[in-house]
């Protein structure tokens, strides 16, 4: 186990390397020159040179990339372009809203896809599954878009059951109260179809092993050998894919943060795609990439601990 | 496909039907599959006609009043928008002027009388409008037909564009395998590493907008799934006997990979083409509903879904309806037709 630790751990060196050469080709490459991004156009040729050696790009490319690498590493993506705060600081007050969000989102899905897909998986091929799975197939189809507009259109502007929009910086109990509400339920609603299925198809997966017809010729009653046998091992697929998810998640609700100005990581990307804020993006990209990475190893290394028989290569 | 006339029915198989053979003889007998594609076949043929010309081409004139109500469904909406075309504007000679310092009070009044009988040619325009205008005056049924099109170009030129780069890299990585293999590997763990939005916010945020743009972006950052698939296809096929036959009568690794393998796992491939279209038509939505999606002159179901939040706030809902009717049908019957590919197109099922 250890040993599968460390080795997996080395395997993440040359992967975060990559990311990092790849967001350095994109932005230092392919986005153009931030002379001209920065400076506008019309500049002297000292004023150029100045800027240039001001940001290091008088240096040669493999010399720049260094520079960015020690950059990452340090983590000080220096000054937004934008406006000017440090990116490390900005980005560390945008984790918490965000957090928030993911983990709410988290749960409640969780407590509530999960009962439904062990439910219909129990009636499977029956009119009950297939009406489900319709309604699913049909529920995902419609842009998650189209139940944020609505939903905050209506819960919100047209019946005034939450506030349209909105976040305090001091109190969290204020958000949890008067804010998330709303971004939540909608999340819910978004990510409920998908996950049915998802778990639901665990679930029957499960059902067809030896042991649940075990469960059963031993007289065990339906609800039990759902809740108690195949439940637990369903779980295992489904607590390492909430692991992996979590990165995911917080990006994925990057448009009910613009929606509901929740002042998160998403909210910040889409600022700063907006306003080719280029340190911000990279900070954000090189971070979402390292969180995924480690928590896919956790993912793993839960896997193995929750279910002996996985076998780690 | 001239072999399957005289097979149907689900007589017992005959001994030489092809894999694609079956397949299709298993989607005809799957009721909601058959379904679903003849309305992705309807959309496609949407799309093209749009794209040659012949529908939407309009999408972009103002031919209506300003928010016209769909005219089909709600008669007595329709009465109205005739009636007060325009917002009624504010009536100058009502305040300050007292009608005997008015020189033109008569007139004033004559025509305010009159105001109900004409028709302006803008509001009568409005009566055609099957399903309501924008806030420009812009028919919607013409603007959600030019974004099937737009949302079916970006998708299958995307998803052709992600399955060719997928396929190439995955035989190579599957078929070479060492050093090829490894430093593919790293190349995809790299494009994992980070969430599908984030690289495709990243990419668009460097390369500009437009819509060739956006075909790129998106099938640089979904490729990854197909490369999986293939290299692990390609590394199952490499050693079986007929490509051991193929090497030992001298094909090139190109004729071997190509000619030999590629048809095997071209069934695969049809099933990822159609998953891929379904997921970039949502993410072009989204994309383009950000603002780093098509241009403004464009127009797709996510730049329509960005007028609406506003129009929703006064009451005006048509525009969200006719993009929620056509993306639903479209992305729904596409999810249930690849579905039923991956039914029909699995060897293993009799």
């Amino acid at each position: 186990m250890f040993a599968y630790i460390v080795r997996r751990l080395w395997q993440m060196i040359p992967t975060m390397l990559g990311v990092m050469l790849l967001v350095f080709v994109l932005f230092n490459w392919v986005g153009g020159d931030p002379t001209y991004i920065l400076e506008g156009k019309r500049l002297t040729p000292e004023m150029i040179a100045n800027f240039r050696a001001q940001m290091g790009l008088d240096k040669s490319l493999p010399e720049q990339f260094f520079l960015f690498v020690k950059q990452v590493l340090s983590y000080d993506f220096g000054n937004s372009w934008a406006t000017q705060h440090s990116v490390a600081h900005t980005l560390a007050t945008r984790v918490g809203p965000s957090l928030m969000l993911a983990g709410g989102l988290l749960v409640l899905e969780l407590f509530t896809a999960l009962p439904i897909a062990v439910a219909v998986a129990y009636f499977r091929g029956g009119l009950t599954d297939r009406m489900v799975t319709l309604i699913c197939t049909v529920a995902m189809s419609v842009s998650s878009l189209v139940y944020i507009i609505v939903g905050q259109y209506q819960l919100a502007f047209a019946w005034d059951l939450f506030p349209v929009m909105g976040w305090d910086d001091d109190s969290v109990a204020a958000n949890l109260l008067l804010y998330l509400p709303l971004p939540l339920l909608l999340g819910l609603l978004v990510s409920l179809a998908p996950s049915v299925r998802f778990y639901r198809s665990f679930v029957v997966e499960e059902l067809n092993h030896d042991y649940v017809r075990t469960a059963r010729a031993k007289g065990l009653s339906e609800p039990a050998v759902l809740f108690k046998h195949v439940l637990r091992n369903a779980l295992i697929p489904v607590v390492t894919n909430v692991t992996m998810s979590l990165p995911f998640l917080m990006l994925g609700s990057m448009l009910l943060e613009r929606f509901f100005g929740i002042p998160g990581m998403g909210n910040e990307l889409l600022n700063a795609v907006d306003k080719s804020d280029f340190p911000v993006i990279k900070a954000i990209t090189i971070t979402i990439a390292a969180a995924a990475m480690v928590f896919n190893l956790l993912a793993d290394i839960l896997y193995k601990w929750i279910d002996p028989r996985v076998q780690l290569k | 496909m001239t072999t399957l006339q005289n097979t149907a029915g689900g007589a017992p198989a005959a001994p030489s039907r092809s894999l694609w053979a079956l397949g299709w003889q298993r989607l005809k007998r799957d009721r909601v599959g058959f379904v679903s594609l003849w309305v992705v076949l309807a959309f496609m043929a949407l799309a093209l006609a749009s794209w040659l010309g012949l529908i939407g081409r309009g999408w972009n004139d103002e031919i209506a009043v300003s928010y016209a109500p769909p005219t089909s469904l709600f008669q007595a909406q329709k009465a109205a928008a005739v009636a007060h075309p325009r917002k009624p504007a504010a009536e100058p000679a009502a305040e300050g002027l007292l009608p005997s310092e008015d020189p033109i009070w008569a007139e004033t009044q004559k025509a305010r009388q009159n105001r109900g009988q004409y028709v302006l040619p803008e509001a009568k325009k409005a009566e055609s409008l099957t399903f309501g205008a924008d806030q420009r005056g812009r028919d919607i049924l013409d603007k959600v037909i030019k974004g099937t099109s737009t949302s079916l170009f970006v998708g299958f030129f995307g998803s052709m564009l992600a399955i060719v780069i997928g396929t190439a890299l995955g035989a190579c990585a599957g078929f070479f395998g060492r050093k090829t293999d490894d430093f593919l590997m790293w190349f995809y763990s790299v494009f994992t590493a980070m969430p599908d939005m984030l690289l495709l916010l990243a990419f668009a945020a460097v390369a500009g907008r437009g819509l060739g743009t956006v075909i790129l972006v998106l099938s640089l950052t979904t490729w990854t799934g197909v490369f999986r698939l293939v290299r692990a296809e390609f590394i199952k096929l490499r050693s079986r006997e007929f490509v051991q036959a193929a090497d030992a009568i001298g094909a090139s690794s190109a004729r071997r990979m190509f000619v030999h393998i590629l048809p095997n796992i071209s069934h695969l491939l049809l099933v990822q083409f159609s998953l891929l279209m379904v997921g970039l038509i949502k993410y072009e939505v989204i994309l383009s509903f950000l603002g780093f999606g098509v241009d403004v002159r464009q127009v797709s179901w996510g730049s329509m879904l960005a007028e609406v939040p506003e129009e929703l706030m006064q009451g005006y809902w048509w525009q969200l309806a006719m993009v929620v009717v056509f993306m639903s049908l479209l992305v729904t019957a596409f999810s249930m037709l690849t579905d039923a590919l991956r039914d029909a197109l699995d060897p293993k099922v009799k």
